[in-house]
C-alpha cells in the first residue's frame, strides 16, 4: 500500500474478481487519494475497468473489501443494498468510454438529466447550471445541438459535464483519451486537472496514453496479471526497475507481456508435419 | 417497481403514449379499413346465400369487436411498436445508456421501462377502437357503397344486435390483456438482450414471435373464460 498519500477516499482491501473461471483482479489492495487525479494503467484485460465498475457498484468483488470513505467513516460498496448503493453513486460522477449521451436528448437535456432526476430546483436554477457545466467543458454554445450532431470528443466532454451536474465527490474516467485526435487528447487531460483542481474532485481515470496521463496524475496505478505491478507517484512508477512495469511505461513489444499469443513453435506449424489448427486439449501448452 | 412511481411523472407516459400510439395510427386504420373490406365481401358472399344479407353490418361489427379488433391490432403493434422498442431498449443498453442511468443513481426499470410499459397498456384499447372503428367503415364501404345493401339495415342491426358489455366489453379486457403482454414481452427481451448488434437482432425476433403467440394464445383463453360466463 501507498503510503505518500495518508487520506484515501476509496480503498480496495485484498479484493478478488472473476467471470466464471476467469479471474480478473487477485487480490488487489489500492487506494485513491482525496482530492488528488489517479490514473489505472496496465495492459488489455488487466482489469482497470473492472475496478471503476466495482467502485461504482455495477459488479461486486467475491473476496476482500471496497471502501468509500465518507465522514461518518466509510462503507463497503460490496455490502451495500440498492437504496444504500444509489446514496453512494450521487456521490459519483462516471464518464463512460464512448460518452453513453442519451440519444434521443439534446446536449442541454443530457447535461440536465441528473438535475431533473435528484433535484426540484426551478427552470431558471437548471438553465444556469447546466450552462455552468457545459461553459466548464467549453460546449456552452454546443447546447441546442444533439449527441448524433457533435463528434465523439465533444460527447465524451458533454458526458463529462453530466458526470459533473450534482458536484460529485468522485469523478471516475473509463478511457477518456481512446479514439480521440492529439488537440482533443490534449483538451480532455487539462480538463481532468482543471476541473479536479477548480471543484475539489477526487478523479480516477483508465488510460494507455502514457504522456498525457504522467503529464497530470498525482497518483499512478499499474495493473498486470490480476495484480498491482505498481503504484504511486508518476516519477517513481516511471523509473521502477520491475521488469513488466518497465515494459509498459517504455511501451517495449516483448518482456514479460509476450507479442505472440501461447502456441506451436515456428518450426513444428511450418515443419514436415503442421500442428493442427485447434489445440486437442483445448489449448497449447 | 413498474408501478407506483412512473405514475408520478405522467408526463413521461404521456410521451411514450404519443410515441408509441401516434405513430401506429396510420398502420392499424388503414389495415383496419382493409380489413373491414374483405369481411363486407366476403360476408355478404355467406349472408346472401341464406337471404340474410341485411344482417351484414351486424356480422363485421361482433367479428371486429369481440375478436379480430383486439387481436390483429395486438400482433400489428407487436410488429410495429414492439420491435420498436425492443430495440431502443437493447441499443440504450449496448450503448451504456442502461448502465449510465444506473451510476446516476437512476433506476432505468422506473425511469425508462415503467412509462413504456404503462403507454402500451393504456394505447392498445385505444388502437383496437380505431382498428374496429375503421373496419365497420370499411365494411359499410363494400356492402352499402358497392354492393347495395341497404344503410338502413346495416346500422339498425349493429344497433340492437351489439351489447356494449358482452361485445365491446369483453373485447375491451382483451386489449387491455394484449396491451399488458406485448409490452411486456418488448420491454423484457430489450432489456435483456445481448449488448451487440446481434443480440438486438435476435432480441426484436425473439419479440415478433413470442408476442405474436402469446397473443393468440390468450385470445384462446380469454374467449373459452367469456363464452363460459
Amino acid at each position: 500500500m501507498d503510503s505518500s498519500f495518508p487520506d484515501p477516499l476509496v480503498e480496495l482491501r485484498d479484493l478478488s474478481f472473476g467471470y466464471g473461471e476467469r479471474v480478473i483482479l487477485d487480490g488487489v489492495s489500492l487506494m485513491v487519494p482525496r482530492g488528488k487525479v489517479t490514473a489505472l494503467m496496465g495492459t488489455s484485460g488487466s482489469g482497470k475497468t473492472t475496478i471503476l465498475r466495482l467502485i461504482g457498484g455495477q459488479n461486486r468483488a467475491q473476496k476482500g473489501e471496497l471502501r468509500l470513505y465518507g465522514p461518518d467513516g466509510f462503507q463497503d460498496v460490496g455490502t451495500l443494498n440498492q437504496e444504500q448503493l444509489y446514496a453512494a453513486r450521487r456521490r459519483m460522477g462516471m464518464l463512460f468510454q464512448f460518452g453513453a449521451l442519451f440519444a434521443d436528448l439534446s446536449v442541454f437535456e443530457n447535461v440536465a438529466f441528473p438535475l431533473r432526476e435528484h433535484t426540484t430546483l426551478p427552470e431558471g436554477m437548471v438553465r444556469d447550471i447546466v450552462l455552468m457545466k457545459l461553459n466548464a467543458v467549453g460546449l456552452r454554445g454546443a447546447r441546442h445541438l444533439m449527441p448524433s450532431e457533435i463528434s465523439g470528443g465533444m460527447a465524451r466532454r458533454v458526458a463529462l459535464a453530466r458526470a459533473i451536474a450534482l458536484d460529485p465527490e468522485l469523478v471516475m474516467y473509463d478511457e477518456p483519451f481512446s479514439g480521440l485526435d492529439p488537440i482533443s487528447v490534449g483538451t480532455a487531460a487539462r480538463l481532468i486537472r482543471q476541473l479536479n483542481d477548480s471543484m475539489g474532485l477526487t478523479s480516477i481515470f483508465v488510460s494507455h496514453e502514457l504522456e498525457e496521463t504522467f503529464s497530470i496524475a498525482d497518483h499512478v496505478i499499474i495493473l498486470a496479471n490480476g495484480k498491482v505491478a505498481a503504484q504511486g507517484r508518476p516519477q517513481d512508477v516511471r523509473q521502477s526497475d520491475d521488469p513488466l512495469v518497465s515494459q509498459y511505461v517504455h511501451a517495449r513489444p516483448d518482456g514479460p507481456v509476450q507479442f505472440h499469443y501461447p502456441g506451436p513453435s515456428v518450426e513444428q506449424d511450418f515443419g514436415a508435419a503442421p500442428a493442427p489448427l485447434v489445440p486437442p486439449s483445448g489449448q497449447w501448452t | 417497481m413498474l408501478f407506483g412511481p412512473a405514475f408520478r411523472r405522467f408526463g413521461l407516459i404521456r410521451d411514450q403514449i404519443h410515441f408509441l400510439g401516434n405513430y401506429s395510427l396510420a398502420i392499424i386504420a388503414v389495415s383496419g379499413l382493409f380489413v373491414g373490406f374483405v369481411f363486407g365481401l366476403q360476408g355478404y358472399y355467406t349472408l346472401q346465400r341464406y337471404g340474410s344479407s341485411e344482417a351484414l353490418g351486424l356480422l363485421v361489427t361482433l367479428t371486429l369487436v369481440r375478436e379480430l379488433g383486439p387481436v390483429v391490432t395486438a400482433l400489428l403493434f407487436a410488429g410495429r411498436a414492439g420491435t420498436s422498442l425492443t430495440a431502443e431498449i437493447g441499443l440504450m443498453k449496448a450503448g451504456e445508456q442502461i448502465s449510465v442511468m444506473e451510476m446516476m443513481a437512476v433506476d432505468p426499470v422506473q425511469r425508462v421501462l415503467a412509462p413504456r410499459f404503462w403507454a402500451g397498456v393504456i394505447v392498445m384499447p385505444l388502437l383496437a377502437a380505431v382498428f374496429s372503428a375503421t373496419g365497420i367503415i370499411g365494411g359499410w364501404v363494400v356492402g352499402v357503397l358497392m354492393i347495395g345493401v341497404d344503410a338502413g339495415s346495416f346500422w339498425s342491426q349493429i344497433q340492437g344486435g351489439v351489447d356494449v358489455w358482452q361485445d365491446v366489453g369483453n373485447g375491451l379486457i382483451k386489449s387491455v390483456v394484449f396491451g399488458f403482454t406485448v409490452t411486456f414481452v418488448a420491454l423484457l427481451q430489450g432489456f435483456e438482450a445481448q449488448a451487440t448488434p446481434e443480440g438486438v437482432s435476435k432480441a426484436t425476433t425473439r419479440t415478433v414471435v413470442m408476442a405474436s403467440l402469446a397473443v393468440l394464445g390468450l385470445d384462446f383463453i380469454l374467449t373459452a373464460m367469456m363464452f363460459s360466463l
